[in-house]
């Protein structure tokens, strides 16, 4: 079975790769676990069946691994992007003279963990993937320990997602014992949930995974976290594993039964909200790790307004605007793995070449950096939902599922949905603005501070390039597209595809922009045409002014500055300025920086009073055996009495 | 057949609007003002001169204006003539392509200027940005009103037989025309928004990205920018003036009430100022409430 060589070739990686400390290990084993598991999600995807294995551990629990439909399209694209990504690292991480036993075993046993996870048929292998997931992805972000933020941010990533781990637990203790199976097939036949026991566990689900996948407002330690791990494993953590969660509720929440009408609108809502807040912090950010974290909460929102518009319809009994709403919601979560993977792939070549990732000290690299420049700016048109890339098919879909709830469900559901459809127009735009901004600052212009950049080299640009051209091709798929969602979407709506508006949009889509392409591309050539030997070179146009300096240009803050205006109220930034005291002032600066409202005002506050608490505990402790040992001895005697009472 | 009739009026007839608004502000001030076809003129010599390049751009700002362009000549496709002639390519969420198709032109722009390190570029770069930012969602909640009246996701149902739906929903119909109208002047950079006449002082938005394109590259621009207000012009227009006839007439209709559009813009143009900045922000949002407006209508109306 394809599936079970993928997973025994990563745990053989995994551990050769730790104990040769190569990266080189890491990176082969990985490509030849997603040529297996890519075959066996294929084949599932296109009809097959994958057959299952099941085992009996020594405590008697039943474990099980299963292929369906909705593993296969989840397991599919983490190894598509894992194997590009690992790559990558191997080339971009040949200089580092830190140790790498950790870094590459690391990779292979994240890897590992994630398609065990897609595939677990029970909780208990669900939950060991996950803790291991998590554990390993740790691993990775701490690369560069010896900075102190690096070690901030992997304690803050560890602590929350911890806390969230702890509500899985209770969600899947619940259903395990009301079904007295740790298998999903069984899990899902228990009696019908009173509507506040269904909500409940849909607000265990909803934290615990919500805070994996960077939803806001638990996403506080993403962009801490992300954009302090080297870049290929940024691109990993943001490109898939986020999706774990995004996999975890689709998994979960179906076994539910019938949802209460206000878990869908829950998750509508948070996906509004990730959204906006997403792509608000991203257009503030000055770095631009930092600014691609905050892009992760924006599509996570993305992907949770398509299926929370899936949820919402399924529970109206509408499963063709719910097959809509999945379908984007999928075909989103590969279409971000792709696109912000290459986006972090691209921003490692730069910080690697040019030695900063600040925004407003780079610029013009698209002369030093041509190709680099070039996937950047593919992958930025991408991600801002441009046609005729992927990120325009999936938003299309999940606008169709948007306008399909504002026909014909009931009136709170409409002013739900046509709510979300302004604002993702909103995110769009803004999306729109953050990317001109990053694309443009970076690569185009001037350089605006002494950068000594080159071109990447072949080992980090070929993963880019096969990235790039993924997002091209899946944006012009159309029919087959419709193919690879079909199975998936069934499982989750109970509606084909085929039977949505979908099966007229997408092939439409997809042949308009191939036209584009050659439309472009005709009208670039007439224009070669005209041109001919005409054209001369001269200085951009200073408007009269003749000794314009690199320092003058727009810089990145000053653009983002209009929209950061009018939304100040969401985003409460922090400006000190210097101003101009006399005639001759010798120093005049300026800067805002927005940091993050939930860390400011909730998390750090909780933080602090939590600590409070615990060190009046702590006083509370004695420090002598002969203490510890009375109170055991009290308590042992408290608990006999109360058992013989 | 049907086809090419589409294609040759919307290639053909965008640059005429800009010259008919210049006559009609050039009326109110009083002068004689250049030639309807004076857009016209000054193409064919753009596309015929060569261009000078700045030595710090690279493909953005070559290719920039080809792309920019390409999009919106698709756009074109994708609306109606109305009156029995649906758009030549029709599908359900056509709405949305033409919408992102819109945003592909702009990123493309946006990036050519960008590319040219020119502070002033720059600014108006990220003014283009944040304007239409802003105007998104009044654009997408009218057409969300638009499909829930007419129970469609495409441009030729949303804009052919407009007279019974003015019977059923007027109010919100009147709503969403003027969400439309200032969707649609914020988008070209237009007055009140912007003010077009100059390259420097006055301008502000668009002109402003596109100052150091010369040669075919500012021809195409110049003739995208026509194209763009006659898009949305006809939107407008197919939505206030829902006459229809047979074919032949119907096509004369068509015409007459794109240079109707182009009188009234000229008019606005003559008669209002620039607004301050600051102020653009407050407008966009206010054709967003209008189009909340109509559609908080419209939902009533269907439910009731």
């Amino acid at each position: 079975m394809l599936l079970l060589a993928a997973l025994a070739v990563l745990a053989a990686t995994a551990v050769a790769a730790a104990a040769l400390r190569s990266l080189t290990v890491a990176a082969a084993g990985c490509v030849a676990a997603a040529a297996a598991g890519i075959a066996a999600a294929g084949s599932v995807l296109l009809g097959g069946d994958a057959g299952e294995v099941r085992w009996t551990t020594p405590l008697g629990f039943q474990g099980a691994l299963r292929l369906d439909p909705l593993s296969a399209w989840f397991l599919l694209v983490f190894l598509f992007v894992a194997a590009l990504c690992a790559i990558y690292g191997r080339r971009a991480l040949a200089a580092s003279t830190r140790p790498m036993g950790m870094q590459a075993g690391g990779y292979g046993l994240l890897v590992l963990s994630m398609c065990v996870l897609v595939a677990a048929g029970d909780a208990l292998t669900f939950l060991m993937a996950w803790e291991l997931m998590t554990l390993a992805a740790f691993l990775l972000v701490t690369h560069e320990h010896h900075r102190p933020e690096v070690r901030r941010a992997g304690l803050l990533y560890l602590v929350l997602t911890h806390a969230a781990t702890a509500c899985l637990l209770a969600l899947f203790a619940w259903l395990a014992a009301s079904a007295h199976s740790l298998d999903f097939a069984d899990m899902a036949r228990h009696p019908p949930l009173r509507p506040r026991t269904a909500s409940a566990l849909f607000a265990l689900a909803a934290i615990g995974f919500g805070c994996k996948a960077g939803a806001w407002p638990l996403h506080v330690w993403l962009p801490a976290a992300h954009p302090v791990a080297p870049s290929h494993v940024s691109g990993l953590l943001s490109g898939i594993v986020i999706k774990a969660g995004i996999y975890g509720l689709l998994r979960t929440l179906p076994l539910l039964g019938p949802l209460p009408a206000g878990c869908g609108l829950a998750l509508l809502i948070a996906g509004v909200a990730s959204a906006l807040l997403g792509v608000l912090s991203a257009l503030a950010q000055h770095e631009l790790k930092r600014l691609l974290a905050y892009h992760s909460i924006e599509n996570i929102g993305i992907i949770l307004i398509g299926a929370g518009a899936g949820f919402i319809a399924l529970g109206a009994g509408r499963p063709v605007v719910a097959a809509l709403g999945f379908a984007g919601a999928l075909l989103h979560v590969a279409n971000h793995a792709l696109f912000k993977a290459l986006l972090f792939l691209a921003a490692g070549a730069v910080g690697k070449s040019a030695g900063t990732l600040q925004i407003d000290r780079l610029g013009g690299l698209a002369r030093t950096m041509p190709q680099t420049a070039l996937w950047f700016a593919l992958g930025a048109a991408a991600i801002s939902g441009l046609p005729p890339l992927n990120g325009f098919v999936s938003e299309l879909l999940v606008y169709l599922s948007l306008l399909g709830g504002a026909f014909a469900l009931p009136l709170w559901a409409q002013a739900a949905s046509l709510l979300s459809l302004s604002t993702l127009a909103c995110v769009g735009g803004l999306a729109l603005a953050c990317f001109a901004k990053a694309t443009g600052a970076v690569f185009l212009g001037t350089p605006r501070t002494e950068v000594r950049a080159h071109e990447a080299p072949r080992g980090m640009l070929a993963p880019m390039a096969l990235l790039g051209v993924s997002c091209l091709a899946v944006g012009l798929a159309g029919r087959p597209l419709m193919g690879a969602l079909a199975r998936p979407v069934l499982q989750l709506s109970g509606a084909s595809l085929a039977d949505t508006v979908a099966a007229g949009a997408l092939p439409a889509v997809g042949a308009i922009g191939a036209v584009l392409i050659a439309l472009s591309a005709a009208l670039f050539a007439l224009r070669a045409l005209l041109l001919r030997t005409r054209a001369e070179a001269g200085p951009t146009w200073g408007c009269g002014y003749a000794h314009a300096a690199p320092s003058m240009q727009y810089t990145a803050a000053s653009f983002a500055q209009p929209l950061l205006a009018v939304f100040r109220a969401a985003l409460l930034p922090q400006r000190h300025a210097t101003l101009a005291a006399s005639p001759f002032p010798t120093r005049v600066s300026a800067e805002q920086h927005s940091p993050d409202p939930v860390e400011r005002f909730a998390l750090t506050p909780a933080l602090q009073g939590g600590a409070a608490v615990f060190g009046l505990l702590r006083r509370a402790q004695p420090a002598r055996v002969q203490w510890y040992a009375l109170l055991v001895g009290v308590a042992l005697v408290t608990l006999l009495l109360w058992g013989t009472r | 057949m049907r086809t090419a009739l589409h294609v040759l009026l919307f290639l053909l007839l965008p640059p005429l609007l800009q010259g008919v608004i210049n006559r009609v502000k050039a009326a109110f001030a009083g002068r004689r003002g250049p030639s309807v076809l004076q857009l016209y003129f000054d193409l064919w010599k753009l596309l015929r001169k060569g261009a000078v390049y700045s030595t710090t751009t690279t493909w953005a700002f070559r290719l920039g204006p080809a792309a920019s362009l390409a999009a919106l000549l698709l756009a074109a496709l994708l609306l109606p003539l109305g009156g029995g002639l649906p758009a030549p390519v029709s599908f359900a969420g056509d709405v949305i392509l033409f919408a992102y198709l819109l945003g592909a032109a702009r990123f493309a722009t946006v990036l050519a200027a960008l590319d040219t390190g020119s502070s002033f570029e720059g600014m108006g770069a990220s003014r283009e940005v944040t304007f239409s930012a802003l105007a998104e969602p009044a654009l997408f909640l009218s057409i969300a009103a638009l499909a829930i009246a007419r129970g469609s996701l495409s441009w030729t149902a949303m804009l052919s037989g407009q007279m019974q739906v003015w019977h059923l929903f007027g109010p919100a119909l009147a709503m969403l025309v003027g969400a439309l109208f200032l969707v649609a002047l914020a988008e070209n950079s237009r007055i009140p928004f912007d003010d077009p006449n100059t390259h420097l002082e006055l301008t502000m938005v668009h002109e402003v990205m596109i100052l150091d394109h010369s040669g075919p590259d500012l021809a195409f621009i110049l003739y995208g920018a026509s194209l763009k207000l006659f898009l949305l012009g006809a939107i407008v227009m197919r939505l206030a003036l829902p006459l229809e006839a047979s074919i032949p007439a119907h096509v004369a209709l068509f015409v007459a009430g794109m240079l109707v559009f182009a009188v009234v813009v000229g008019i606005v143009e003559s008669t209002f100022a620039r607004l301050r900045m600051n102020r653009v922000p407050q407008i966009l949002i206010a054709a967003g409430v209008f189009a909340a407006l109509a559609v908080a209508v419209i939902l009533i109306r269907v439910g009731a």
